[in-house]
């Protein structure tokens, strides 16, 4: 066809294909690597060479649970064992507070159910004093740093000893001292400041760096692409993290990556070296952070890594997934469960068995169980124990300024 | 027109809900004209996460019913692109907070286009959002914007109180070839109302008197609107009768209800869910008394939220939303003041 035909014919609009709900078949996850098969490039390798891995992905354990291949990153057993109680911990935390919204002890919860190896294993391969800027599914970060779970849940219930005084919704933690900056309900934002943050630290010629992150849905936000652009320019010491967990509440991943073939490859177009993980191997996600948080200790700039996984779950309690999503599909997941994969790897190194599993298991359940017993003793956001109205103005401003000051005496009255 | 002649409900037409009636104004748009088509983040396969697009796609499939990724700008930038070359698109914003994120395109652009472009552009983009606090959703969540978009030249603003008027001003948007943004608020999805089967519009910039009354004045739109009216039948009781102004369209505003009403009852309050230091109330106050100054016993009254964000937890979101009984004490406010100097 010449110019002058192709331009006498009818435009049509592509439509992402998506086949959804319970009678259509599970999305396929694309490019998947064997363990051990991709290489593991030098910290300042060619950013196009990097570029070349863009449809591989690194793992390390094999089906056999055997670790293998460059990115093993050698953890001793007890590390190992304790990267495993992170993620059961997680899992039975998030299993906790499930229960108390079903039993109307909270408003709003959202789990990160069959992504625990990805906020768990980063946090441990990271310095405490680096600073997070999370989404709402990073709960393994605060927990994993040891961050008090009670406080998480006396947040959650909105309590009388809720740290952020009955103003966030629930799961949005903050907690300075734990390098997690507050979470966004607004998509994305955090991404650009997690880049500033990091600039500044290079700017202070202080020696933390910043890990910001985002669901590969909030990818498609202006603000993603102006953080690579920032990050690429001033090579700001940032690891840039990309959840792809394959759904954005009822829109399948392919919609937010176009018709690029993975997340990894938005990271070329800025020069950013990117890696494409697989998100439920902890050894994995272990490797690949201690590589990207050694480029930017090195000040050899950002780096881009895009963490394959499933949202397991409903997107948060306000969400009904049986409209939309495949049926089957955690079954039909090719890179199987986190716990499960770590699990099978103790085992196979004979540093775990089934009795071990089953006593840490009840060990956590009673942590938890413990823990919220504690924190719904102060109360919920259902039995009123919460903030003193007068509260409301406090932290508006730096300083309580007058006009506020009458309106909160007002309150108090 | 006048507001006498917006068209009622008969008495005995069936219920529907808010929701319902903002889904059947949206299908019965895109059912009399193909140029209608619906874009937003999960308004397809899902029909919105407040369902107010509950089996849009089903009946008009995925190129009239658009999932799109997660960028408002983008969303915004659609809806003008489409919206130039002719076609009537409705975009969505879900929560009334991301319009901030979509500021630009919805300020600086959809509303000032026509103008740059020395008229020779027509916009008739609907931007539909849902508003609002009272459902602990916390600072990001639960916002009511209004007041902003009101403040820029080219944009209409719409805010229902009720099903009834939802489905007719939702026709009334979508057929306007001026922006609007259209805004439901998330705690009245539920509210049940009769509604006409057929199709019918109510004009833009045209308020309602929800109830006569003779005593004082209320103004508000949106939820506020619907608790005025429980508030005035509580006031009822005490012996005061207020008449109630459901403004509907906030831009342009309908000023003339609002002062031929004050001009009757002498006494005014204004109650809105947001903010009340720089609110829309400020505005409708500021126009009641330049044009019946001589006419008020008492100056304009405001009832508004305090000037702190949306807080989550609802011993303090319950403490800030105005609720019924705060618009009464700022009617009974109103109306206690003495006739001095006169
Ligand atoms: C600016 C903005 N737009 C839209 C939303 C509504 N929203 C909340 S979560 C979400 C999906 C995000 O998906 P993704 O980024 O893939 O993260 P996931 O939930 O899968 O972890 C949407 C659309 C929001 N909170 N903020």
């Amino acid at each position: 066809m010449d110019g002058e035909q192709v331009g006498q014919q009818a435009l049509r609009l592509h439509i992402p294909d998506t086949e959804r709900g319970p009678g259509a078949e599970p999305p396929e996850v694309r490019f998947i690597s064997a363990a051990g098969e991709m290489r593991r490039p030098e910290l300042d390798e060619p950013v196009e060479r990097i570029a070349l891995m863009r449809k591989q992905m690194v793992r390390v354990l094999d089906d056999d649970g055997a670790a293998t291949g460059p990115w093993d990153p050698q953890l001793t057993a007890d590390q190992l064992r304790t990267g495993l109680r992170d993620m059961m911990l997680v899992r039975a935390f998030d299993a906790r507070l499930l229960q108390a919204h079903r039993q109307g002890k909270i408003s709003f919860y959202m789990q990160c159910l069959g992504e625990e190896a990805i906020a768990c294993a980063h946090k441990r391969a990271l310095h405490p004093a680096d600073m997070h800027f999370p989404t709402y599914r990073q709960q393994g970060l605060l927990i994993a740093g040891g961050y008090p779970i009670v406080q998480m849940m006396n947040q959650v219930l909105s309590n009388e000893a809720d740290p952020l005084k009955g103003r966030q919704l629930p799961i949005m933690y903050s907690s300075k001292e734990y390098g997690f900056f507050t979470i966004s309900g607004n998509l994305a934002t955090q991404y650009v400041q997690g880049v500033g943050w990091a600039m500044a630290s290079a700017l202070s010629g202080d020696t933390r760096i910043a890990s910001a992150w985002i669901g590969e849905g909030a990818t498609a936000e202006s603000d993603f692409h102006a953080a690579l652009l920032f990050a690429s320019t001033y090579r700001a010491p940032v690891i840039l993290n990309i959840v792809n967990n394959q759904w954005a509440i009822s829109t399948p991943e392919d919609f937010a990556r176009g018709a690029s073939a993975t997340f990894a490859d938005r990271g070329f177009g800025y020069s950013i070296p990117a890696l494409r993980v697989d998100g439920n191997d902890y050894l994995a996600v272990y490797a690949a952070t201690r590589w990207a948080a050694a480029r930017a200790r090195g000040n050899l700039g950002p780096t881009l890594v895009e963490w394959v996984t499933l949202r397991r779950g409903a997107h948060s309690t306000s969400d009904d997934p049986s409209v939309y999503r495949p049926a089957g599909e955690a079954s039909h997941f090719p890179l199987g469960d986190p716990i499960a994969n770590l699990q099978r790897h103790l085992v196979t190194l004979g540093q775990w068995d089934d009795d071990r599993h089953a006593a840490l298991s009840n060990e956590l359940d009673a942590e938890v169980a413990a823990a919220f017993a504690e924190a719904d003793a102060h109360g919920s956001v259902k039995s009123g124990h919460t903030a003193d109205p007068r509260t409301m103005f406090d932290d508006v401003y730096a300083e309580l300024p007058r006009h506020l000051r009458e309106q909160r005496d007002q309150v108090g009255r | 027109m006048s507001a006498a002649d917006v068209p009622l409900p008969d008495p005995g037409e069936r219920e529907i809900t808010y929701v319902a009636a903002f889904i059947e104004a949206v299908k019965l748009e895109m059912a009399a004209d193909p140029d209608v088509f619906i874009a937003g983040e999960d308004v397809g396969a899902h029909g919105g996460v407040f369902h107010t697009f509950d089996g849009v796609q089903t009946q008009f499939g995925e190129r009239r019913a658009v999932d799109t990724p997660i960028s408002e700008q983008a969303i915004i930038g659609l809806g003008i692109g489409a919206a130039v070359t002719g076609l009537r698109p409705i975009v969505d914003l879900m929560f009334m907070d991301f319009v901030l994120v979509a500021a630009d395109q919805i300020a600086n652009q959809a509303a000032k286009l026509k103008y740059m472009f020395g008229g020779q552009a027509k916009l008739p983009l609907t931007i539909t959002t849902v508003g609002g606090a009272g459902l602990s959703a916390a600072a990001q969540h639960s916002q009511s914007l209004e007041a902003l978009f009101c403040h820029i030249p080219g944009i209409k603003v719409v805010f229902p109180s009720n099903p009834y008027d939802v489905k007719g001003l939702m026709a009334a948007s979508v057929r306007e070839d001026n922006p609007v943004l259209f805004v439901l608020h998330k705690r009245m999805l539920g509210q049940r109302g009769a509604v006409p089967v057929e199709r019918y519009e109510i004009p833009l910039g045209q308020a309602r008197i929800s109830r006569p009354g003779s005593d004082v004045t209320l103004v508000s739109w949106g939820k506020t609107a619907a608790d005025s009216l429980v508030a005035a039948e509580q006031l009822a009781g005490e012996g005061i009768d207020v008449e109630v102004v459901d403004l509907r369209t906030l831009s342009p505003l309908d000023i003339g209800t609002v002062v031929e009403s004050v001009r009757r009852t002498n006494r005014v309050v204004v109650a809105h869910e947001a903010v009340r230091f720089g609110g829309f109330g400020a505005e409708v106050a500021a126009q009641i008394q330049e044009e019946a100054f001589d006419y008020l016993d008492a100056p304009v009254g405001r009832v508004a939220a305090p000037f702190s964000p949306v807080p989550f937890t609802p011993a303090l979101e319950t403490r800030y939303v105005p609720d019924p009984a705060r618009i009464a004490a700022g009617v009974r406010a109103a109306v206690a003041r003495p006739l001095l100097g006169r």
